[in-house]
C-alpha cells in the first residue's frame, strides 16, 4: 500500500527542484537475492518515475574577502520513490554478517543528478544545498552521518571535447567533507591509471577513510539482471492539478500538485536573498547564517530584541557566538547564551554603556555561568564605561602630563605611540573608559 | 444437519434446534472420521470450540451477529490466520504462524463464523487444486459436486492471501448452494485499504433475488470451448443446459472468443513470471525452514569456516549457496520448475518477447470477453472441466504441467480477464462422480451472475452429498479407508 506522505514528499521535493511532476507514474519490482532484502525484490520506479528534468542551483565562493559568489547549476535527471532494504553489518572478526531489518520497506526518495559537476567541492556544495532544501521542506532531516541522506558518487574523467569516460561508483560516504575527498581522490586515481596506459573498470568502490582513497568493493561480481517486472499490487500513481482534479473527488484519496506548490515553504535561496535585502548583510554572511541548524532562528530572535544594527548582530553571531559553539562542539540549541541575553548585551554596547572589550568579557561570563543577565555581570564586574566626560578629560590630561616623552613620539608621527597613551589612560581609569573616546580626546588635545 | 445449506443451518441455530457447540462437535467428529482423506492440514479444534462457545452465548442472549454466526467454515491453508499455522502446504512455511488474519478471514470471524481448520492444497496452490488463480476453486467444486464461485478481481480483498499471481488471484468461495455463496460474498466484498487493488467502494451484504423469468436473458456459448478433448458426457450436459435455457424462453446464441487458443500459453508465461517474483522471499531465513524447535537449517557462518578471513564477496557467495540449498529443499519440483521458467521470461533479453507479448495477448483475451458482453450477452455458459473427476490412480498418470494445462482450459481465461465465474454441479458421471458447468459474468456483475446460476441450480436439483450418513454407515468406511491408503502411499 502506498504511503501518502511519501508521495507528498516526492512532489514537494520535485517542485522545489524545478522538476516536471509526472501525473502518472508506475512502480516496478527489481529482483535480486541478498540477505538484507527480505522479499527478494525491491519496489522502485524504473519505467516511469514521479518527477523528471529539474535543476539544483548552488553557489561556490571564489576568492577571499571580498569573496565573489558564483551560481552553478546541476541538472536533476529524476526523482523516484522506492523501498529501503535492511542494513547489513559485516563483522569481519567473527566472519559473520548481521542483518537489521528495521528499516526494510521504509520509503526512500532517490534523487538522480546528471554528470554536470567537475570536482569534489562542487559536489559537496550541491549536496549541502540539497540538504538545506530538504530540511526547509521538512521532507528529510538529511543528516548524512545518520544515514538520513545517503550519497553515492559516480565519477569519470575525459579529455575536453571527448565523450564521458567509464565511470566508477563510489559508496560508503557519510559526510559532505568525505564526499568531496573521495571524489577528488577518485578523479586523481583515474587520471593516474589512464596516463599510465591502463583502463578504468566499471566497478563499485568504497571510500577508505584511513587511507583517504577509494578501494574496490568486491561485492557485486558480474552483471546483475534485475528481472524488472511491473509491481502488480500497486496500480499506476495518478496525481492531479487544479485543472484536472475530478469533481467531487475525496481529498483523502487524491493529491493536487497545485495545492502543494502553493504551500511550499521558503526555500534556502529565497531566504538568503531576503536576508540580504532585509538586513543589508553580505551574501557570504547570508550563506553562513543558513549553514548551521538553528542559527538563522537564533539570529532573527536577537534582531527582534535589539536596537543594534543588523551588521553588528551578524558579526557577533557569526564570529563570537559561532566561535564559542564550535570550540565546544555544541549545536545552536545547546547554547548556554539565549538570544535575549545576547540582545541585551548588544543593547548595552549600542548605547555605549560598555566598551566592546568589556562586552566580550561579559559574553564569556554569560557562556560560563547560566542564569545571570548581562546587566548583572556588568555591575558585578564593574565594567560600566565611564560616562563622566570631564573626568575622562582630566585623566587624559594627567597621563599626558606624566609622559612627555610619549607625547613627543606622537607629535613626531609615531603611529603606535598614541596606543601607549590610550593604554595608560585605560589603566588609570581601571579599564572603564571607552578606548574610542579616549583616543578621540587625546587626538584633540594633541593636535596643534 | 451437516448436509444442509448455510441458510438452513443458520435458521436452525436461531431457532435453537441445534447449538453452535453441538454443530462444531459434529463437524470435528466428521473431520476425524475422514482424516484419511488428508483434507485438513491443521484442525483448530480448541479455537473452534471456543468460538462456538462464544457464538452460543450470543444466541442465548438473542444477539447473533448474522447469518454466519456459529457456522463452521474451513479456510484454505494459503490464507493467513492469526496464531494458527499457515503453510501453503509447503515445507518452506512449515511452522510459520502468522501474527495477523487475512482480511477475508477477519471478516468471516467478525460475523461469528467458527474456524474448523486449514485445508490442504497443492504446494503453494500450484495445480488443479488451489485458490482461484486459474480455476482452482471452480475446478474442485465441479469434481466434488459443490458450488465454486470466483468473484471479479478487485471485489474481494487479497490481503493475507499468500500470493501466487497477484494480478489473477482471488479468494474463491466453496459452498453447497449458490445462495450460500451469495451470503458469503456479501460479507467479504468491498474496499480494503490494505489491498490497493480492491475497488474503491464498500459493498453491502445483499439478498440474492430469485429469478423466475429468463426470457429476457441472453446466454452465450463460446464456440472455441468445444474442445476435441471434451468428454462426451460433459458435452451432452452442456448441450442440455443450453437447451434448458432456450426452452424457458432465454436467447441462447453462439459467440466467439477468438484468442482462446493462446490463452494457456499466455497464462503460463504471466503466471510463472509472477510466481518467480513472489517466491523470491522464501529463502529459509525469515520463514524458518526446518523444525520449529531446532536451529534454522543453515546459517551463513556455518557455510564460511570460522577463522578464515571473510571478504564481503565470500559472504555473498555463501549466502547465495545457502539460499540455493534451502530453496531446493523447501520447494517441490512443480514450484521450482515454475520459478525457473518465470525467471527466464523476466530476463532482460527475454522480457520483451515473452512477458510484454503475453501482457498484450492478455489484453486481447480480455477484450474478447468485453466485445461479447457488449453485444448483448448476459452470461456465458461453458463446461468447467474436460471430463468428470478421475480416480486417483488415473489422475497421477500425467505430470502436473499436462494436467493443469488440461484442467484449466475452461477456467483460466476468466482469471486473465478478471471476470466473475461460478461452477454449478449438474449431474453425476457414468462413474458416479460429479460434473459441473460454468457461468461467466460481466466484470463486477457478480450478483447478476449468481442470480442466473441460482435459477439454473433450482432447475437441475443436483443431489447434495450426505457425507454424514455415509460415515455413519460403518461398513463402507473401512473399505474407503483401505482404498485411500493404497493410493496415498504413492
Amino acid at each position: 500500500v502506498l504511503n501518502r506522505r511519501c508521495v507528498e514528499a516526492a512532489v514537494m521535493t520535485g517542485l522545489a527542484l524545478n522538476c516536471r511532476i509526472n501525473k502518472k507514474s508506475l512502480f516496478d519490482r527489481k529482483h535480486y537475492f541478498y540477505a538484507d532484502l527480505p522479499a527478494g525484490y525491491q519496489i522502485t520506479q524504473q519505467r516511469l518515475p514521479i518527477a523528471v528534468n529539474g535543476s539544483l542551483a548552488y553557489s561556490v565562493c571564489v576568492g577571499k574577502k571580498p569573496s565573489r559568489v558564483i551560481t552553478k547549476t546541476v541538472r536533476i535527471k529524476q526523482i523516484q520513490l522506492e523501498q529501503d532494504s535492511g542494513k547489513s553489518l559485516h563483522d569481519e572478526l567473527r566472519s559473520q554478517t548481521l542483518i537489521d531489518l528495521n528499516r526494510a520497506g521504509v520509503g526512500l526518495l532517490e534523487v538522480v543528478l546528471e554528470p554536470d559537476m567537475s570536482c569534489g567541492e562542487e559536489a559537496a556544495t550541491a549536496v549541502r544545498e540539497l540538504q538545506l532544501i530538504l530540511q526547509a521542506l521538512g521532507t528529510s532531516r538529511a543528516n548524512m552521518a545518520e544515514g538520513q541522506l545517503r550519497v553515492d558518487a559516480n565519477v569519470s574523467v575525459h579529455h575536453p571535447g571527448e565523450p564521458l569516460g567509464v565511470r566508477t561508483e563510489v559508496k560508503n560516504l557519510n559526510s559532505a567533507k568525505f564526499l568531496a575527498k573521495a571524489i577528488d581522490s577518485e578523479i586523481e586515481r583515474q587520471i593516474h591509471e589512464l596516463e599510465n596506459g591502463r583502463e578504468i573498470l566499471n566497478e563499485t568502490r568504497s571510500f577508505d577513510y584511513k587511507l583517504g582513497c577509494t578501494m574496490p568493493m568486491r561485492d557485486k561480481e558480474g552483471k546483475q539482471d534485475y528481472r524488472f517486472m511491473p509491481e502488480p499490487n500497486l496500480p499506476p500513481l495518478l496525481l492531479y492539478d487544479t485543472e484536472s482534479l475530478p469533481p467531487g473527488a475525496d481529498p483523502q484519496q487524491v493529491i493536487n500538485i497545485d495545492w502543494i506548490r502553493e504551500r511550499l515553504p521558503e526555500l534556502p535561496s529565497e531566504t538568503r536573498e531576503r536576508l540580504i535585502q532585509q538586513y543589508g548583510i553580505l551574501p557570504e554572511h547570508s550563506f553562513a547564517l543558513l549553514n548551521e541548524v538553528g542559527l538563522l532562528e537564533f539570529f532573527q530572535n536577537v534582531i527582534k530584541e535589539t536596537r543594534a544594527e543588523p551588521k553588528k548582530v551578524t558579526s557577533w553571531v557569526l564570529n563570537i557566538f559561532l566561535g564559542f559553539l564550535k570550540q565546544q562542539n555544541l549545536a545552536v540549541n545547546e547554547s548556554p547564551v539565549t538570544p535575549s541575553a545576547l540582545a541585551e548585551l548588544l543593547n548595552l554596547l549600542d548605547r555605549k554603556a560598555i566598551s566592546s572589550t568589556a562586552a566580550k568579557q561579559v559574553f564569556e561570563e554569560l557562556w560560563r555561568s547560566e542564569g545571570k543577565t548581562p546587566s548583572q555581570i556588568v555591575s558585578e564586574k564593574q565594567l560600566e564605561l565611564m560616562q563622566d566626560q570631564e573626568a575622562l578629560e582630566r585623566a587624559c590630561h594627567t597621563v599626558m602630563e606624566g609622559h612627555p616623552q610619549v607625547v613627543m613620539d606622537v607629535k613626531r608621527g609615531n603611529p603606535r605611540a598614541i596606543n601607549k597613551l590610550i593604554g595608560l589612560v585605560r589603566k588609570a581609569t581601571l579599564s572603564r573608559a571607552d578606548p574610542t573616546a579616549i583616543k578621540e580626546i587625546l587626538e584633540r588635545k594633541l593636535s596643534p | 444437519m451437516l448436509g444442509r445449506t448455510l441458510r438452513e443451518v443458520s435458521a436452525a441455530l436461531k431457532q435453537g434446534q441445534i447449538t453452535p457447540t453441538e454443530l462444531c462437535q459434529k463437524c470435528l467428529s466428521l473431520i476425524k472420521k475422514t482424516k484419511f482423506l488428508n483434507a485438513y492440514i491443521t484442525v483448530s479444534e480448541e479455537v473452534a470450540l471456543k468460538q462456538a462457545e462464544e457464538s452460543e452465548k450470543r444466541y442465548k442472549k438473542g444477539r447473533s451477529l448474522g447469518d454466519l454466526d456459529g457456522i463452521p467454515i474451513a479456510v484454505k491453508d494459503n490464507f493467513s490466520t492469526s496464531g494458527i499455522e499457515t503453510t501453503c502446504a509447503s515445507n518452506m512455511l512449515k511452522g510459520y504462524v502468522p501474527p495477523y488474519n487475512a482480511t477475508v478471514v477477519q471478516k468471516l470471524l467478525d460475523q461469528g463464523a467458527v474456524l474448523m481448520g486449514k485445508t490442504n492444497l497443492d504446494e503453494f496452490a500450484m495445480g488443479a487444486l488451489g485458490s482461484d488463480t486459474g480455476g482452482s476453486t471452480r475446478n474442485p467444486a465441479a469434481h466434488c459436486g459443490v458450488v465454486g464461485f470466483k468473484p471479479s478481481y478487485g471485489l474481494v480483498s487479497r490481503h493475507g492471501l499468500i500470493p501466487l499471481v497477484n494480478s489473477m488471484d482471488v479468494p474463491g468461495i466453496l459452498t453447497r448452494c449458490v445462495d450460500d455463496a451469495a451470503i458469503v460474498l456479501g460479507m467479504l466484498a468491498g474496499h480494503d485499504p490494505k489491498d490497493s487493488t480492491t475497488i474503491q467502494d464498500p459493498v453491502k451484504p445483499f439478498t440474492l433475488p430469485t429469478l423466475t423469468d429468463v426470457s429476457k436473458l441472453c446466454i452465450g456459448i463460446p464456440k472455441e470451448y468445444l474442445a476435441p478433448e471434451l468428454s462426451g458426457e460433459v458435452r451432452s450436459f452442456w448441450s442440455k443446459a443450453a437447451n434448458l435455457f432456450e426452452s424457458e424462453g432465454a436467447k441462447v446464441i453462439e459467440v466467439s472468443l477468438p484468442h482462446t487458443s493462446y490463452s494457456i500459453v499466455c497464462y503460463h508465461v504471466l503466471c510463472t513470471s509472477e510466481v518467480a517474483s513472489n517466491m523470491a522471499r522464501f529463502d529459509g531465513l525469515e520463514y524458518v525452514l526446518g523444525d520449529k524447535e531446532e536451529e534454522p537449517l543453515r546459517t551463513v557462518s556455518q557455510n564460511v569456516n570460522i577463522g578464515q578471513k571473510c571478504h564481503r564477496c565470500d559472504i555473498n557467495v555463501s549466502t547465495e549457496a545457502m539460499y540455493a540449498a534451502t530453496r531446493r529443499e523447501g520447494f517441490n519440483d512443480v514450484v521450482r520448475g515454475r520459478i525457473l521458467a518465470g525467471n527466464f521470461f523476466l530476463l532482460k533479453e527475454n522480457y520483451e518477447n515473452y512477458f510484454i507479448k503475453a501482457q498484450k495477448v492478455r489484453r486481447l483475451i480480455a477484450n474478447d470477453f468485453v466485445k461479447v458482453f457488449n453485444s448483448g450477452v448476459d452470461v456465458l455458459l461453458t463446461p468447467t472441466t474436460l471430463r468428470g473427476a478421475a480416480p486417483y490412480l488415473e489422475f497421477i498418470k500425467e505430470d502436473n504441467r499436462t494436467r493443469s494445462a488440461e484442467d484449466d482450459i475452461f477456467t483460466q481465461a476468466v482469471n486473465m480477464a478478471g471476470l466473475p465465474a461460478v461452477s454449478v454441479p449438474v449431474a453425476l458421471s457414468n462413474l458416479g462422480l460429479p460434473i459441473g458447468l460454468q457461468f461467466i459474468g460481466r466484470a463486477f456483475c457478480d450478483q447478476q451472475l449468481l442470480k442466473i446460476a441460482k435459477w439454473f441450480e433450482k432447475q437441475v436439483q443436483f443431489p447434495v452429498i450426505q457425507l454424514q450418513e455415509l460415515m455413519d454407515d460403518g461398513s463402507s468406511i473401512s473399505e474407503i479407508e483401505k482404498l485411500a491408503s493404497v493410493s496415498l502411499k504413492h
